[in-house]
């Protein structure tokens, strides 16, 4: 298992600086959740890390560095994300989803026949994301929360070492939220996971370690118990939800 | 599934084997059956617009550029051959510019060269336009213009160079075709005969792309790029297969055009027609597999039966057309059937499942 070292990491938008300096580090294995009021450039550190967004400084993940690379070969490096908004292939079943998903590798001659069988890792996910009933739906027609599981579930058979989770929980019912919670567990066993989240509930519950993002910058880090007792996050953050 | 699938098409390929190769020969005039070669030869086009354009999203509006590629390259050979071994074609000895023939038309001499080459030449153009273009993500609007634009340069060309290419006139007053005499009724019947097979042929190759593993990435490119290359793909190259497949077919397309129609000039492959090509497939219903072809039959026989009569009114009517269906049946024709399709109640609604079950020793994906 490799963790997630990030230094000095700068993302400038037209001057402005979405994410200013950021250092930080995630052991491997860890549940990191990553707080931060609207607009303090959570999102924008996880595209950057992905490679969406152009950016200065250094992102490693385990012996490689990410910065500079396309997406797709960041993402064969092992690290995977969803998105604020689910975004899951609407016109396509949650099998071909999580299929395609699992595919990256393949060969052309792979890629140029029918899908005769259903990939052990497919099956696999399908289980454990609770989907297997709905194999044959498209993914279009599931309900948020399935959506989300979806995208989750497609990062496993990703086979992803490090996941990047915006915002998972966003819009979940309570048990949506804890069925949630005890799939990240699950998944980080031989992963490192980060979360963006907004939900204390959810963060105190499933948090392993909280890094708090105030317009740019790592204004605190630590356990959960540390975080909140932190006066200046407090007065940013907690005070205000 | 599956073999419901393989079983249905089986049908559908019968049924399209016994009309073109026993119902239309008997039922249609030599006249008749040779229109519906030229349909066919459109139809090919089609098929790769429908798999490039209907699958993966991409608005190819420049597939004269390959047709046009095929057609002169098959021309060329039949011109050659028709002016025998050593020998210049009529058209160049008629100009009386060139004392020997240009080495560019010399390969063209050999079907080993120009056969292939009616495939090759579209597809290896279509890869280094596709490389650079999808690379660098120009997208939508952008690749539309840019393949216009190519169509218009290459007739701009073409007829410049009226002493080796025949100008607006272009290539025509073919002989024979691999040693057939083209005036022939029958060998103009054996003609209409491999455009028929050559279709199906087609058809076969875009349904087997369309139900692989490909061809449902295809869709999830079309529909999500990005996400696509957050999985670790490069959408470059599934789009860059596509556009080089449909560039294959329109080429093929082309080359069987000229023995079947008599001619290849640059008034069938400028802006015009591309667009033409465009607006059958998406009349027919752009991403299914048999809709582009329908489409592009029905519009190509349209626009004869009606031109015939107005020539000036069909420019509009077919604009019409295009504008009638992308804002009132953007899935074109072929959604009509899968509506009534859907009246009938769906079979067994999928169990819904509350939650994910898990346990940790099944996630280890
Ligand atoms: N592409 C962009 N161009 C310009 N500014 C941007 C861009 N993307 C984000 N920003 C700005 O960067 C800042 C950080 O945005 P970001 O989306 O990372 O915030 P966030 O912490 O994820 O917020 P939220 O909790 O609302 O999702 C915001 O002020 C936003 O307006
Ligand atoms: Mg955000």
């Amino acid at each position: 298992m490799s963790g997630l070292v990030v230094r000095d990491l700068r993302v400038v938008f037209d001057g402005f600086a979405a994410v200013d300096g950021v250092d930080l580090e995630v052991a491997p294995g860890d549940i990191r959740f990553l707080i931060g009021p609207n607009g303090a450039g959570k999102t924008t550190l996880v595209d950057a890390v992905t490679g969406l967004v152009k950016a200065t400084g250094s992102v490693r993940f385990g012996d490689d560095e990410l910065l500079g690379r396309p997406v797709h070969r960041i993402a064969r490096m092992g690290v995977g994300r969803t998105f604020q908004t689910a975004t899951v292939f609407e016109e396509l079943t949650v099998l071909q989803n999580l299929d395609i998903a699992a595919g990256a590798g393949r060969g052309a001659l792979t890629l140029l026949r029918r899908r005769r069988s259903v990939p052990v890792s497919v099956e696999e996910a399908l289980e454990t994301i609770g989907l297997a009933g709905l194999r044959d739906k498209p993914a279009g027609a599931l309900a948020h929360g399935q959506k989300q599981w979806l995208e989750i579930g497609m990062l496993l058979v990703q086979d992803v070492k490090l996941l990047l989770l915006d915002e998972p929980v966003a819009g979940m019912s309570h048990d949506e939220r804890d069925a949630t919670g005890a799939l990240l567990r699950v998944v980080s066993a031989d992963r490192t996971v980060v979360v963006i989240e907004h939900d204390m509930d959810f963060m105190r519950s499933f948090a392993n370690t909280v890094t708090v993002l105030h317009a740019g910058k790592v204004l605190s880090e630590g356990s959960v118990a540390q975080v909140q007792a932190d006066p200046a996050v407090q007065q940013v953050y907690l005070g205000v939800s | 599934m599956t073999a419901r699938y393989s079983w249905r098409a089986g049908v559908g390929f019968a049924v399209g084997a016994v009309l073109l190769f026993a119902v239309a020969p008997v039922a249609l005039s030599d006249f008749r059956l040779s229109l519906l070669a030229k349909y066919l030869c459109l139809a090919m086009v089609a098929v790769g617009i429908g798999l490039a354009w209907g699958r993966g999203g991409l608005l190819t509006l420049g597939q004269g550029v390959f047709f046009g590629l095929g057609g002169y390259a098959m021309a060329m050979h039949m011109k050659l051959a028709d002016a025998g071994p050593g020998e210049m074609p009529d058209f160049m000895q008629l100009y009386g510019q060139l004392d020997a023939l240009p080495w560019w038309w010399r390969p063209f001499a050999s079907p080993w060269f120009a056969l292939p080459a009616t495939v090759l030449l579209p597809m290896l153009v279509a890869f280094l336009l596709g490389s650079l273009v999808f690379r660098r993500r120009v997208r939508g609007a952008y690749f539309a213009i840019l393949s216009q634009a190519l169509a218009a340069a290459m007739v701009i060309l073409l007829i410049g160079q009226q002493g080796t290419t025949g100008g607006t006139n272009g290539l025509t007053d073919f002989q024979g075709f691999f040693g057939y005499d083209l005036d022939d009724p029958v060998n103009q019947r054996m003609v209409y005969f491999i455009v028929a097979g050559v279709l199906l042929l087609l058809l076969a190759i875009a349904r087997q792309l369309m139900l692989s593993r490909y061809g449902e990435l295809l869709v999830a490119v079309r529909d999500s790029e990005e996400r696509v290359r957050f999985l670790g793909y490069n959408p470059a190259n599934v789009k860059l297969v596509a556009y080089v497949a449909a560039a294959g077919m329109a080429g093929l397309a082309g080359a069987l055009f000229v023995p079947a129609v008599g001619i290849i000039n640059p008034a069938l492959i400028g802006i015009v027609p591309s667009i033409e090509f465009v607006i059958g497939v998406a009349v027919g219903g752009r991403a299914t597999l048999l809709g582009p072809v329908l489409g592009a039959v029905a519009v190509a026989w349209a626009k004869t039966a009606l031109s015939e009569e107005f020539p000036a009114a069909w420019t509009y009517l077919q604009g019409l057309l295009f504008v009638l269906v992308v804002a009132f049946l953007p899935g074109g024709l072929a959604s009509l059937v899968r509506m009534v399709r859907r009246r009938r109640p769906p079979p067994d609604p999928a169990p819904v499942s509350p939650a994910p079950v898990v346990s940790p020793q099944e996630v280890r994906a």
